[in-house]
């Protein structure tokens, strides 16, 4: 049998070293995460990377398939750590475990596996727990920095109880700042930041919320210069993303935030540098990206002002992975040596 | 027209080999929009059958007066006025049942595994086979909504056989089995997409099942090849 998988690029880096560099990359985040909201992000992480690559290897021992080598290219790995840091700190462990199976079994391997599933998978895991388990999956830790004189992060023991027991932690929970401004009733912007004690405590979008995305933007740019991905569909979506939120921008009470505010909260940072650049489930032409990239940033801002959910990466994601074939078709390069690009569906001129 | 209908055939068609849901894939809208709920599986898959079974026997008793020209729209027209009198009658004796099923009573019409049937056999057969195969292939039809049905209950809900007394009177109230009852329902499988991805699962159980039935056939028929000779072995054989 023919041991490779694709993408069959020729390059310097086989499939599994760009994928533990991509794990690598989000380091940063991790730090500023854990400081912000305590270890159960590292919980997450470890416990949606274990059961991702469980599950991978039972699949692929179902389909006949050596497993030891398909673990080697570490995909199940990336989805895992990547959907980890997506869901809540110290949310409970089936959660964690339901998330990752239906990422790498519903996502990836029945759509048939590494390089061809149409969807992220790490986002179809967290859309699936969204929808299914609300209030779960709605419960974000608050920052350190923002926590009563007398209490500290939640601890390892009590952690564990309620990750594994569903025995309560008290008070450790706390609007995120895209919470406040999606329940905002009649308060102006500086109003809002003068209020919360999440976005008092912060500089720019939010004590804890800024570092973590600073933090996926170093990973990403580390990326970006390691060549791992193109700067297209990252940079676009935040561009698109700032400049709509500049369009509607308004420092009233019926605000929809800042620039800043929403490139520097929520999963911006995360979305626009581990998870547009997914290379199976993007658009791949160069024009493709820059249109890719600025339509999940669009649609980003969109469903953060109106729709009902206060961030929705995963959703901007999902839909614009359904219109990547589509963006494809419309935006393929012309080669070299022809008048102008030719479609799939064209037929060959003789 | 021979004699000797073979009613198992008809029978082992409807269930399985061409069952409408999981073969031909008709019907799947309200396959996929009423089965949240084993009671509401039970509800639409019963009307279903009823509505196939006697549309098979009108078609094939009036098959012979019936011009080829015009026999689909009156095939629609007398699956139409029995989906009427189901409708009449569910409204009749369970209402709460009716009112929750709403629109995907009167689209037992538009249901294309019955007008299916009515056309591909009742049309060409005699009253008793039609009637057999439009049993079966209801029969097939329902289970097959129960079964998404008990399957998207359990697991979006947590329970099975939940307001069984909307069909079957208030002694059925308490039928509800929950077997797990911390369960916080996985949501997502009463929502549309539970819908496809169960059904999705069940054709393809049902595939594998018949690879597997078919490859122990031929393993079964397989007749040793004239001439050959066993090896000779000496020693232990472990």
């Amino acid at each position: 049998m023919l041991r490779v998988t694709s993408p069959h690029t020729h390059s310097a880096r086989s499939t599994g070293q760009l994928m533990r560099l991509v794990v690598f990359a989000t380091l940063p985040g991790v730090v500023a995460m854990t400081l912000a909201f305590g270890w159960g992000s590292l919980f997450n992480v470890a416990l949606a990377s274990v059961s991702a690559m469980v599950f991978e290897a039972a699949i692929m021992r179902l389909r006949g398939r050596p497993a030891l080598f398909y673990l080697r290219d570490c995909s199940a790995l990336v989805t895992g750590v990547l959907l980890g840091l997506a869901l809540p700190p110290y949310c409970p462990w089936w959660l964690v475990v339901t998330g990752s199976g239906v990422s790498i079994i519903l996502a990836k391997q029945l759509y048939g596996g590494m390089g061809y599933n149409p969807f992220n998978p790490a986002m179809v895991g967290y859309v699936v727990l969204l929808i299914s388990f609300p209030v779960e999956m709605t419960q974000w830790a608050a920052p350190a920095s923002v926590l009563p004189e007398s209490q500290s992060l939640v601890g390892l023991a009590e952690g564990l109880k309620q990750i594994f027991a569903g025995v309560p932690v008290d008070g450790y929970t706390g609007a995120t700042p895209l919470d406040v401004l999606k329940q905002n009733s009649g308060q102006t912007m500086a109003g809002l930041y003068n209020s919360d004690p999440t976005l008092q405590a912060g500089m720019l979008a939010g004590a804890g919320w800024e570092w973590v995305n600073i933090g996926f933007l170093l990973g990403g740019l580390f990326l970006l210069y390691q060549r791992v991905f193109t700067w297209h569909a990252p940079v676009a979506m935040l561009t698109a993303l700032g400049l709509t939120s500049a369009l509607f921008y308004s420092s009233g009470s019926d605000s929809l935030g800042s620039p800043i505010f929403h490139l520097l909260s929520g999963a911006t940072m995360f979305g626009a540098f581990f998870i547009l650049t997914d290379p199976v489930s993007s658009a791949v032409s160069t024009r493709g990206r820059l249109v890719y990239g600025a339509l999940i940033g669009i649609l980003l801002f969109v469903m953060r002002g109106w729709s009902n959910y206060p961030d929705a990466v995963a959703f901007a994601v999902l839909l614009a992975n359904f219109a990547a074939p589509f963006i494809d078709y419309y935006t393929l390069p012309r080669t070299y040596g022809h008048q102008k690009a030719r479609r799939a569906t064209e037929k060959e001129e003789h | 027209m021979s004699d000797a209908v073979d009613y198992g055939a008809i029978g082992k068609s409807g269930l399985w080999t061409n069952n409408p849901a999981l073969v031909q894939l008709l019907g799947l809208c309200p396959l996929l929009a009423v089965t949240g709920t084993v009671v509401n599986a039970m509800g639409l898959g019963l009307a279903t059958l009823l509505v196939v079974t006697s549309s098979n026997i009108i078609v094939s008793l009036i098959r012979k007066g019936v011009s080829d020209a015009v026999r689909l729209p009156a095939f629609v027209m007398i699956i139409a006025a029995l989906t009427t009198c189901i409708e009449l009658l569910m409204r009749a004796f369970t209402y709460e049942l009716y009112t929750i099923l709403g629109i995907f009573i009167p689209l037992i019409v538009t249901n294309c595994a019955i007008l299916g049937r009515a056309d591909a056999f009742a049309s060409k057969n005699s009253v008793l086979p039609s009637a057999a195969d439009g049993l079966t292939m209801g029969l097939g039809f329902m289970l097959v909504l129960l079964a998404v049905g008990a399957i998207r209950e359990l697991l979006g809900n947590g329970t099975l056989f939940d307001g069984m007394h909307l069909l079957f009177g208030e002694g059925a109230r308490d039928w509800v089995w929950r077997p797990f009852p911390a369960y916080p329902g996985f949501l997502v499988a009463v929502l549309p997409p539970g819908a496809f991805i169960v059904t999705g699962f069940l054709i393809a159980l049902k595939n594998s099942i018949d690879t597997r039935l078919k490859q122990r056939e031929a393993a079964r028929q397989t007749k040793p090849v004239k001439g050959s000779k066993r090896v000779r072995t000496t020693g232990n054989i472990s």
